[in-house]
């Protein structure tokens, strides 16, 4: 249906060869930009394309890179950020073990319009084996006169180097990356100065998303404009969504966003329905972060309109009514799922990862792990539930990095939407830990695609 | 030694502390899973770092193991995603075929079970990682499997 630029060939057999990725056109936007364009033209391209950072953000790009300071005599760097850990979200996985030289051939790209001639992938330390595969996509490029010195006689030269992380979520975010790679604790910077100005090792740096640096080769080989066309508004070019909860093809698919919801939920191209023969509860958009929305405003937005799967639509409504695009980790819950519990692993998993530098996040994502935990279980009080609804609040805004707004947004849109489930588990202490609440009233108006 | 120099290699002159974690994750794999206070002194010596600095960066992030682990290592992910598609059921039923709790060794040193948070293979839930790879699609015919793998590893391995 929509178009693919980035899956297009990745189940063509052995693509994660070199030989083979050559063979079907790769590495042809390096050709063009180091034989063709000035740095500035390769950046000017990415502005028009309308590439927003496919990390969760949705930062313009080429405007993130206009940014770049770039003093005489100082080193620029460009860090491609690989430590995807929100939950929901394994799309850029994906991206690399099936088409590792798209990245590098990007990245290229990407280092040359940046005048970065030391550039790194920084991966989550688990993604062990995707290294190896990383590493050798390196090695085949190098081999082929992609990397080293003098690319292509263009005078250009450039080194890219994979750095493993150790198991920290907090260092998906940029500041927090950087101090990693510098061999530090991941604790993220007090900003500004932003790493466009003082990033790694003090000098000017962008960090980048895996999937942002990737779409950065259709758009050379195409041409900005072009890309823009793809998608809708200001959400332009394609978008690699993770699919994942209680569905019947969870996977990676790559959407142009002017798919509507329910199609990419319910069509056997994308997620093939609710598995089990369910109905659809609950869905978490974008990765663990963002709102979570019952079925009701999932599909529609709270004016009626049909929801579509891109950055302006998902969001409409604000956190009232609406969601966010985030990083595409696309989660949903059938009605036998409790959105408690759920609320309470999400709780966890940002307790586990707080930094620890902030109060208010050290403190908060513990204290709401242990009221979720004792809602879950039937010890709850009704007030534990404005007490969650307060602790949220105080955590959000106030920490030096997103990590806290992450935690707290969780808990708050469960709040909102499935506030009659908290309290059933506070009126109804031993059913909560026998079994789920089940569908609720939110999500009667569930809909049934015709056909 | 020549591995530790190619990845100081990789940053400029002066930016060795950049080489700590794939240094760590050397020396834990090197001597025995886990990094011991030992460990870590060298690890700070051959990087020309003081030791409080390889402990602080030790400490923080959960890959590095500060105690002595199984050879094998069953870490569970059992957020959100995996949840939903019953990663609870993986923890009990290894819990009920190894006798161990999350944090646990087996009494013969061969296994230890580990919760961790998200490791981005929610598609493929439930899951846990086993060494360097994932373990996908779990179920209990799965672990029972991977079990009698590890076993018989060890057995021709000893």
């Amino acid at each position: 249906m929509g178009r693919k630029l980035l899956l297009e060939k990745a189940h063509i057999e052995n693509i994660r060869l070199y030989d083979v990725y050559r063979q079907h056109g790769g590495y042809q936007s390096v050709e063009k930009a180091l034989k063709s364009m000035s740095p500035d033209q390769v950046t000017e391209e990415v502005k028009k394309s309308g590439l927003r950072g496919r990390g969760g953000a949705g930062f313009p790009t080429g405007m993130k890179w206009s940014f770049l300071a770039k003093p005489e005599g100082v080193p620029r760097y460009l860090v491609v950020n690989a430590d995807e850990s929100e939950p929901g979200t394994f799309k850029d996985r994906y991206l690399m073990e099936f088409i590792p030289h798209l990245l590098i051939e990007g990245m290229i790209t990407a280092s040359y319009a940046l005048g970065s001639t030391r550039s790194f992938i920084y991966i989550r330390g688990e993604y062990a084996w995707i290294v190896d595969i990383l590493e050798q996509a390196i090695a085949e490029a190098r081999s082929n006169g992609w990397l080293g010195k003098n690319i292509l006689g263009s005078g250009f030269d450039l080194d890219i180097h994979v750095q493993r992380g150790a198991g920290a979520y907090i260092c998906g975010e940029e500041t927090a990356l950087l101090e990693s790679l510098e061999g530090k604790r991941g604790n993220p910077r007090i900003k500004p100065p932003f790493p466009a100005v003082k990033g790694l090792w003090d000098c000017p740096t962008v960090v980048n998303n895996v999937e942002t640096i990737a779409a950065v080769v259709p758009i050379i080989n195409e041409g900005g404009e072009e890309y823009a066309k793809i998608g809708v508004g200001k959400s332009t070019g394609t978008k690699l969504i993770s699919a994942c909860g209680n569905i019947n093809k969870p996977g990676v698919y790559e959407i142009d966003m002017t798919i509507s919801v329910e199609d990419f939920i319910y069509s056997d191209e994308y997620c093939g329905g609710i598995a089990n023969g369910r109905k659809l509860k609950a869905c978490i958009p974008g990765g663990s972060s963002v709102p979570i929305l019952p079925a009701n405003l999932l599909l529609k937005t709270a004016k009626g309109e049909t929801r579509y799967m891109n950055y302006e639509s998902l969001s409409d409504g604000g956190f009232a009514t609406g969601s966010m695009m985030g990083s595409g980790g696309f989660i949903v819950l059938d009605d036998s799922q409790c959105v408690v519990k759920h609320t309470y692993t999400l709780a966890r998993f940002y307790r586990h990862e707080s930094c620890g530098q902030c109060s208010p996040c050290r403190e908060g994502t513990g204290w709401m792990e242990k009221i979720l935990l004792s809602l879950e279980t039937g010890k709850g009080k009704m007030s534990d539930i404005d007490l969650l609804w307060d602790i949220q609040r105080k955590i959000e805004g106030n920490t030096i990095c997103p990590l806290g707004d992450a935690a707290a947004w969780p808990v708050a849109a469960a709040i909102r939407h499935f506030r009659d489930e908290f309290e059933w588990h506070v009126t109804n202490p031993e059913d909560a830990v026998r079994r789920n609440y089940g569908i609720g009233r939110y999500a009667d108006p569930v809909m049934v695609p015709a056909g | 030694m020549n591995e530790v120099q190619g990845i100081i290699s990789r940053y400029p002159q002066g930016k060795q502390k950049s080489a700590l974690i794939p240094v760590l994750h050397l020396a834990q794999q090197d001597f025995g899973g886990w990094l011991s206070t030992e460990t870590m002194d060298y690890v700070a010596s051959v990087l020309n770092l003081k030791p409080i600095e390889v402990y602080e960066v030790a400490t923080f992030y959960s890959m590095f193991n500060l105690k002595p682990v199984g050879k094998y290592m069953f870490e569970v992910c059992q957020t959100g995603p995996c949840m939903l598609n019953g990663s609870d059921d993986i923890v009990k039923y290894i819990y009920e075929t190894l006798g161990i709790k999350p944090g646990e060794t087996t009494a013969d040193g061969l296994f230890t079970l580990k919760t961790v948070e998200c490791l981005g293979a929610c598609g493929y839930a439930p899951m846990m990682q086993q060494g360097k790879y994932y373990r996908e699609h779990l179920t209990k015919e799965k672990i029972d499997s991977i079990i009698a793998e590890c076993r018989s590893i060890a057995a021709s391995s000893n």
